[in-house]
C-alpha cells in the first residue's frame, strides 16, 4: 500500500499520522480486557511483546532503556523490510516504510496516556531500532 | 530445500483489525487531501490499479490456477480463490447477462466496512472503490479489459457491497511497457 506515495518529507509525515490513528484504534481493542499497567516499563514491555506480536507476528528482539524515559526497541527482522533487502540496498527508501510503524507506536502509547516521540534508525535491513522518547507532561 | 519452498508458499496473515483500521485511515487521509468525493474515488481506483498489477503476480504464484477458459471461470476464480485468499470472504457471483460477459459480485459481509461510518458530506464516496481498482489492475495484467463498478456499498444499514464486472475485451497482444509506465505516472 505504501508503493504509490511519492518520496517527500510531507508524505512521510502523513504516513506517520496515519500510523498514529491506527495505533490508537488498535491499542483500544488489544487492551480491552487487560489489567492496568503498573508503570511505564510495563507498558513498553506490552508494546514489545503483545502489541508487536499482534501486529507483526513476532516480538521485539531487544528492549533497552536508560530508565529516564528513553527506550530502544530493536527488531532484527522487521517484517515490513524483510522482502525489500538484506543489507544496504534501498536504504534510502526505508523511512517511508517505517514512518507508519513509528506512528503506530506513538498512537498506541498515546491512548495509554503516554506522550512520546518515536523515531527509527536503520543501518542494515531488515534490522531496525525504534527510539521512544517519553515526554513528561 | 528449494523443492519444499515451491510446494508451500509462506502464508502471511495480518490481523483483521490492523487491515481494516489502516484502510479506514487511508480513506480518511484522502478525505482530508481531496475535497470532492469523485477525486477520492479516483485516487482509490488508481491506488487499487497499482496494487492489483502487483498483486496478481502474488496471486498466480500462490494459487497455481490454470488459465481460465471463459469469463465464467474467471469470475469464479476471483470470487472463490482470490477474495478468499486476500479478504477471507467469498462473494456470490450472480446476475449474469445473456452473453455471459457481465455479472455481479455480492459481498454480504465486506471486511473493509467493519467499524466504518460515513458522514453525510461524503455521500458520494465509494468506500470500497480500491477493490474495484485492484480487480481492474489485476485483470489488465492477464490481458482482460474489464469495466468494474461499485454499485452498492454501505447501503443504509445493510452493508452489502455489490461489484459489477463487465468484460470489454480480451487483448491478444500484451500492452507495451511504456504505456503502463505512463499510466502509473498519471496524477
Amino acid at each position: 500500500m505504501f508503493v504509490f506515495l511519492k518520496e517527500s518529507g510531507r508524505c512521510v509525515t502523513k504516513l506517520e499520522n496515519m500510523g498514529f490513528r491506527v495505533g490508537q484504534g488498535l491499542i483500544e481493542r488489544f487492551t480491552k480486557d487487560t489489567a492496568r499497567f503498573k508503570d511505564e516499563l510495563d507498558v513498553m514491555k506490552f508494546i514489545c511483546k503483545d502489541f508487536w506480536t499482534s501486529v507483526f507476528k513476532k516480538q521485539i528482539d531487544n528492549l533497552r532503556t536508560n530508565h529516564q524515559g528513553i527506550y530502544v526497541l530493536q527488531d532484527n527482522k522487521f517484517r515490513l523490510l524483510t522482502q525489500m533487502s538484506a543489507g544496504k540496498q534501498y536504504l534510502e527508501h526505508a523511512p517511508k516504510y517505517l514512518a507508519f510503524t513509528c506512528g503506530l507506536v506513538r498512537g498506541a502509547l498515546s491512548n495509554l496516556g503516554i506522550k512520546s516521540i518515536v523515531t527509527v534508525e536503520v543501518t542494515t535491513m531488515p534490522a531496525c531500532k525504534f527510539q521512544v522518547m517519553i515526554q513528561k507532561m | 530445500m528449494s523443492q519444499q519452498s515451491s510446494r508451500r508458499p509462506e502464508k502471511q496473515k495480518i490481523s483483521t483489525e490492523l487491515f481494516i483500521l489502516t484502510y479506514g485511515t487511508l480513506v480518511a487521509q484522502l478525505c482530508e487531501d481531496y475535497e470532492k468525493d469523485e477525486d477520492i474515488n479516483k485516487q482509490l481506483d488508481k491506488m487499487g490499479r497499482n496494487i492489483g498489477m502487483k498483486l496478481v503476480e502474488d496471486f498466480l504464484a500462490r494459487s497455481n490456477i490454470a488459465q481460465c477458459r471463459n469469463f465464467y471461470e474467471t469470475a469464479d476464480v476471483i470470487a472463490k480463490v482470490a477474495f478468499k485468499m486476500y479478504l477471507g470472504v467469498t462473494p456470490r457471483v450472480t446476475f449474469w447477462s445473456q452473453a455471459g460477459d457481465d455479472c455481479s459480485l455480492f459481498l454480504e459481509k465486506n471486511p473493509l466496512l467493519g467499524y466504518v461510518e460515513i458522514p453525510e458530506k461524503h455521500s458520494c464516496l465509494l468506500y470500497s472503490n480500491m477493490i474495484c481498482g485492484i480487480l481492474k489492475g489485476a485483470l489488465k495484467m492477464v490481458r482482460l479489459q474489464v469495466d468494474i463498478q461499485l454499485l452498492q456499498d454501505l447501503v443504509k444499514d445493510d452493508k452489502v457491497t455489490e461489484i459489477r464486472m463487465k468484460l470489454m475485451r480480451r487483448h491478444k497482444v500484451v500492452r507495451t511497457v511504456e504505456k503502463e509506465q505512463r499510466y502509473c505516472g498519471d496524477t
